[in-house]
Order: structure tokens, then sequence, then C-alpha cells
């Protein structure tokens, strides 16, 4: 099976501080990746890397094969790399079709966004997606009057408007209801089928209701253990770090 | 339901455009007929100058209200306008003399860049292009290196001051402090301060408002205009779902810079001069105040602002000319405590809805369309009318 992503001894350091240190890390394409750390394990520190936010000290990141050092954000995400981010950052001042609308435009570029209208694709992808994402009633309403879990799905929606390659979902269930996080975790279940996703999340009861595929375990910037979210479940040295205590 | 409303949309949108192309066709039939029929001359010069500011002020929007980046810098672009149509009337003159202000400082030869300023073709390709270029000079390095917020104001200005020093000591090339004066020259030979040429820049500027209301409502109504607005309120995310903001901000701040440089010129002739001092620093931030006090990201708050501020001025400084300051530092304290979305902001969200409840009609609610579907509310609802 291809890697769609590779990262080799990659350090990252702010001022000598290493928020990443020496990290391996591949996932196989289709593969639907958890990582779980305590608070500071670096795990934003990685998305922002991935997505060239910060530039790496040390190591490379490879996406499907190809070294992404120096390539600007927006050129990263045309390669089909797709980022939710903790909190739901949609257009407030813009309808939720809107939203999806401009995400779904396939030329980025000025002029053809000043000159062209949306095709029938992108029109219908918009209109699938409101079903997927389930706010086709919503679709006329400008997005700030959408409920926090209801933004969480409509920025989803825009990720896979994007038709990424990878999704990186950082902590999608974070200040949702119960029944919202079931919501998001199912979407995120049926989305898996298409793409390669990585997600991060603190909420166990969430990650193990997604987390079928490997779970992998940040510490300190650096990779602590990897497996089944049983087999990690157990690792004493991942109770240890969450527990701070060698179990007995 | 999702389809009705969309259809419902579309046809209000369609009935919302018919009533705006008519209340356009009205007012400008008013103020490009029949105003200039009713008003004495120098009261119709004075409308045309706001009415000029006015167009700035849509440019100002365009780049503020739009698309959030506050430009404390147009004084550069509309004095670029200026200059340049006030060139091209200083060279109406007999050939092979000079304008005559060169004599002071023994210039004998037109300096070269007053060359192209013979054709007046060329002079209004210039008036928008030249200041259209330096803004997307000065947007493209300030904006590569996302410089943004507070330190793209302060850039602005710091700009507009390197610009107002330069005009000013640059006595041999276009007299400094003195500036250019049109009112005396001749355009198609006839003079341009007469009532029958400054009607023509009147009726110029009132057209030339209403081509660039038109070409902001086109440019921020699609979907160039919503990245605008997204821009606007994150632009990190606009970056990480592909798009490159710098373009797009540039091509803005450029166009912006362009409708200034128009307004410029139809300031100027209109005036009867230029100076450098229209690059001082309290110009360039009224603009921005009419903006705020019309209403931001609304284009005709922009022009109404322009209009109201600026005709209120010259009502009370003719009345109270010792405390008419007072007056505009009052309106703008006003603006800013209790109207900070402006007056075409307030009438959206407030003063329509109120307007109607006090017609006696029903104020028109915004609500979640499950909540409209559900027969419940619609139950409880239909209770509360008959009531």
């Amino acid at each position: 099976m291809s890697k769609i992503l590779e990262i080799e001894d990659l350090t990252v350091s702010f001022d000598g501080f290493k928020a990443l240190n020496n990290l391996n890390f591949s996932m196989n394409a289709g593969e639907l990746r958890v990582i779980i750390g305590p608070n500071g394990a670096g795990k934003t520190t990685f998305l922002d890397v991935i997505t060239g936010k910060v530039q790496p000290t040390k190591g490379r990141v490879l996406f499907k094969g190809r070294n992404i050092k120096k390539i600007p954000e927006f050129k990263i995400a045309r390669m089909g790399i797709g980022r939710k981010f903790q909190t739901p950052r949609v257009y407030l001042n813009l309808t939720v079709r809107d939203n999806l609308d401009l995400v779904s435009n396939q030329n980025k570029n000025v002029l053809s966004t000043l000159f062209g209208r949306a095709n029938n694709n992108e029109t219908r992808t918009v209109g699938g997606l409101l079903e997927t994402i389930g706010l086709d009633t919503k679709a006329n309403l400008s997005a700030s009057l959408l409920s926090h879990g209801e933004k969480q799905r409509l920025e989803i929606g825009m990720l896979v408007a994007q038709s990424p390659d990878l999704l990186l979902v950082d902590e999608p269930a974070a200040g949702l209801t119960d029944e919202e996080t079931e919501n998001v975790g199912a979407l995120l279940l049926s989305l898996a089928q298409s793409h390669s996703i990585i997600a991060i999340e603190h909420d166990m009861e969430f990650v193990r209701q997604i987390a079928n595929d490997k779970v992998t375990v940040l510490h300190q910037g650096a990779l602590l253990c990897e497996g089944k979210m049983d087999e990690v479940q157990n690792d004493p040295r991942v109770i240890e770090v969450y527990l701070g205590e060698t179990p007995d | 339901m999702s389809n009705k409303t969309g259809v419902q949309i579309k046809k209000k949108k369609q009935r919302n455009k018919i009533i705006e192309l008519g209340i356009i066709t009205t007012l400008v039939i008013i103020m490009a007929i029949i105003l200039p029929s009713i008003i004495p001359a120098f009261r119709l010069r004075l409308i045309g100058r706001f009415l000029s500011l006015a167009i700035v002020a849509l440019g100002i929007d365009l780049i503020w209200g739009y698309t959030g980046l506050l430009s404390l810098g147009h004084g550069i672009f509309f004095a670029l306008g200026g200059y340049a149509l006030a060139m091209h009337l200083n060279l109406q003159i007999p050939e092979g003399q000079i304008p005559d202000f060169f004599n002071l400082y023994g210039v004998k030869e037109l300096p070269w860049v007053w060359q192209p300023f013979y054709s007046l073709p060329i002079t209004i390709l210039a008036l928008v292009i030249v200041p259209g270029i330096a803004a997307g000079l000065i947007g493209y390095l300030v904006f590569r290196n996302r410089i943004k917020g507070v330190y793209f104001s302060i850039l602005t200005q710091a700009a507009l001051l390197v610009f107002y020093n330069f005009f000013n000591g640059q006595q041999k090339i276009i007299n400094g402090t003195n500036g250019l004066k049109t009112d005396s020259s001749r355009i198609f030979d006839l003079v341009v301060s007469s009532a029958g040429v400054q009607r023509t820049f009147y009726i110029i500027t009132v057209i030339s408002l209403v081509l660039i209301y038109l070409l902001c409502r086109w440019l921020t109504s699609g979907r160039f205009g919503r990245l605008l607005i997204a821009i606007r309120d994150d632009e990190t995310r606009v970056r990480f779902s592909g798009y490159d903001p710098t373009g797009y901000k540039v091509l803005v701040f450029a166009i912006s810079g362009a409708i200034a440089g128009i307004a410029g010129a139809l300031y100027t002739v209109q005036t009867g001069i230029i100076t450098p001092s229209i690059m001082e620093v309290a110009f360039s931030i009224e603009m921005v105040i009419w903006v705020a006090v019309g209403g931001r990201g609304t284009l005709i708050g922009a022009i109404l602002g322009t209009m109201l501020v600026r005709l209120g001025q010259t009502f009370l400084s003719e009345s109270f000319p010792e405390i008419w300051l007072f007056f505009q530092g009052a309106l703008f304290l006003i603006v800013v405590t209790v109207l900070p979305d402006g007056i075409v902001g307030w009438w959206t969200s407030y003063g329509w809805d109120k307007l109607r409840s006090l017609l006696g009609l029903k104020p028109s609610l915004i609500t979640y369309p499950s909540l409209v579907e559900d027969p419940d509310v619609q139950q409880e609802r239909k209770e509360m009318s008959e009531q």
C-alpha cells in the first residue's frame, strides 16, 4: 500500500524549545489515524508542519512522496491537504451555501474567481455536501446563526468540498454534546471510506468510536507508541504520561 | 423546502434589483438633469466636489469595508489622479511655451514626466493607471510580507507622508507647495472655470459615480466579493482552503487606488487647484470617517456618509463658523459610540424593522427553517396573532 504521508526525523524548535523532537511517522493512503497525547505533546504543531504553517527545523515531511518544505500553505492545500481547526472557523458573515461554494471553487486564482461562475459540477458537490452534513434546510442562513456543533459540521463539510486526499481534523469533538459528538464521529467514519484522515482528539470515548485503525500517542514532541486502541490503552507508558504514575 | 426557499430568494433578489435600478435612474435624472438647472453654479460645483469625494469613499469601502484593510494613505492615489489631469490642463498653451511657474525656478525645458500629458487620452489612462499601479506596488510589498491590521494602516500613512514631502520638495517639476492651478486653463478652447465646462465636469462626475458604484457592486456580489469578506473575517482559513490571499488583496487595493485617482482628477478640476496639501494626513483620515459614518461594507453607505458629512460641514460652517468643528467632532463620536455599523448598518439591522412596526406592518422574522416548519410553532403563532 502506498504511503500518503511520511515524516522523517522531524524536529521543530521555537527559540530552543523543541515542540517536536525527532518524530518519525508514516501512514498509508486510506487510513483513519487518531493521534492522542497529553497537553503540550506537540499535536497542533504536528498539523502546523504538515500544512506549511510552521517550517521544520530539521527533518522532512513527504506528502505523496513529495517534500513539502518551503511550499506556501495555499499550495499545500491545493496539493490535497485539508485542515480543520480546533475551534470551528467558518465565514460567519456568509451563508452556509456560500461557505461551501467558496471552498468548492475548482480554480482558485484571482481572475477565474472574479469572472467565473459556479459550474454544474461544483453546484452538485455543494448540494450533496449540504445533505451529508445535515445542513440542507439551513443552506441560506448566515453561518453566524449556526450552533457550535453545526459549525463544526459545516467546517468538516468545507474540508471535503476542497476534495483533499488527506484530512487533518483537530479536536472535532471539543465542546460538543454527546449527541453531536456521535454525529461528528459518524460523519468522520463515512468520510474515511474515501479519504485518508488524521484526527487529533482528547475525548477517549470519541476515540474509541472512530479508531478502527491505528492510534498514535505523542508525548513531549516524540512518538511514544503506536498500535490498536486496546493495545495503546493498556500500554504502561501511555498510562504513565496520562496519569503521571507508573501502574503497579 | 430548501428548493422552494432557493426560488423565493432568487425572485426576491430579482425584485430588489429592479427596485435598485429604478432608484439609481431616478437619482441620476435628478442629479444630472434637474439639479443643474435649479441651483446656482457655485453650489453645483460644491456638490460636484462632494460627489467626487464619494467616489474615493467607494474605493475605501472596497478595501476597508469588504476586505478589512484600513488604508490611511488614499490621499496618495487621489493626488496622483489630480496631478495627472492638472498637468494636462496646464499644457493647454500655445506651442513651444511651458507653464508659467517654471520661470520662477529657471526651468527652460519641459521635464520629461510632463511629455505624455499633452495627449488627453493618455492623460485619462494615466489618471487611472498610475494610481492603480502605485497602489498595486505598495500593496504587493506589504501583503506579500503578510503585514496586516494596524501595521498596514501605519505603513500606508507613512507612505502618504513620504509622497507628501516628496511632492512639496519638487518645485522644479510640479511647483512644490504652490501646486498646479487649473481654473484659468483651457480645455477644448474653453476656460475650465466657466459655467458650461464646470457643468460638464459635474455631469461626468455623476456618471462616473454611478459607473464606479456599479463596478463595486459587481466586484462585491459574486464569488470574488464573498472571498473578500472571507479574507476580512478569517484570512488563515482562506489560505488553508487553497486560495492565495495576496493576489486578491493586491488587486482590490489597486482597484481602490485607481478609483481614488479618478476621484482626485474630478475633484481637482472642480476645485481649481491641486497642491500637496491634499496628501495631508487629516484628509485621508477624513475619507475613512465618511465610510464609517455611512456604514462599512455597504457601498451606498460610503456615498451617503460622504455627502452627509460634507454637506453638514458646509451648512454648519456657513451658519456657525466658529464652532462647526465641534459639531463635526460630535458627529464622529456619536457614530463610533451609538452607530458602530454606520447609518446604513443601523438602518438595515434596526431602523427598517422599527419603521415597519411604526407603520403597523408585521416585522419580518428570521428563524431556523426547521422552527418555521414545526407544526407546534405554527399553531402557537396562529393563536398569538388571533389574540
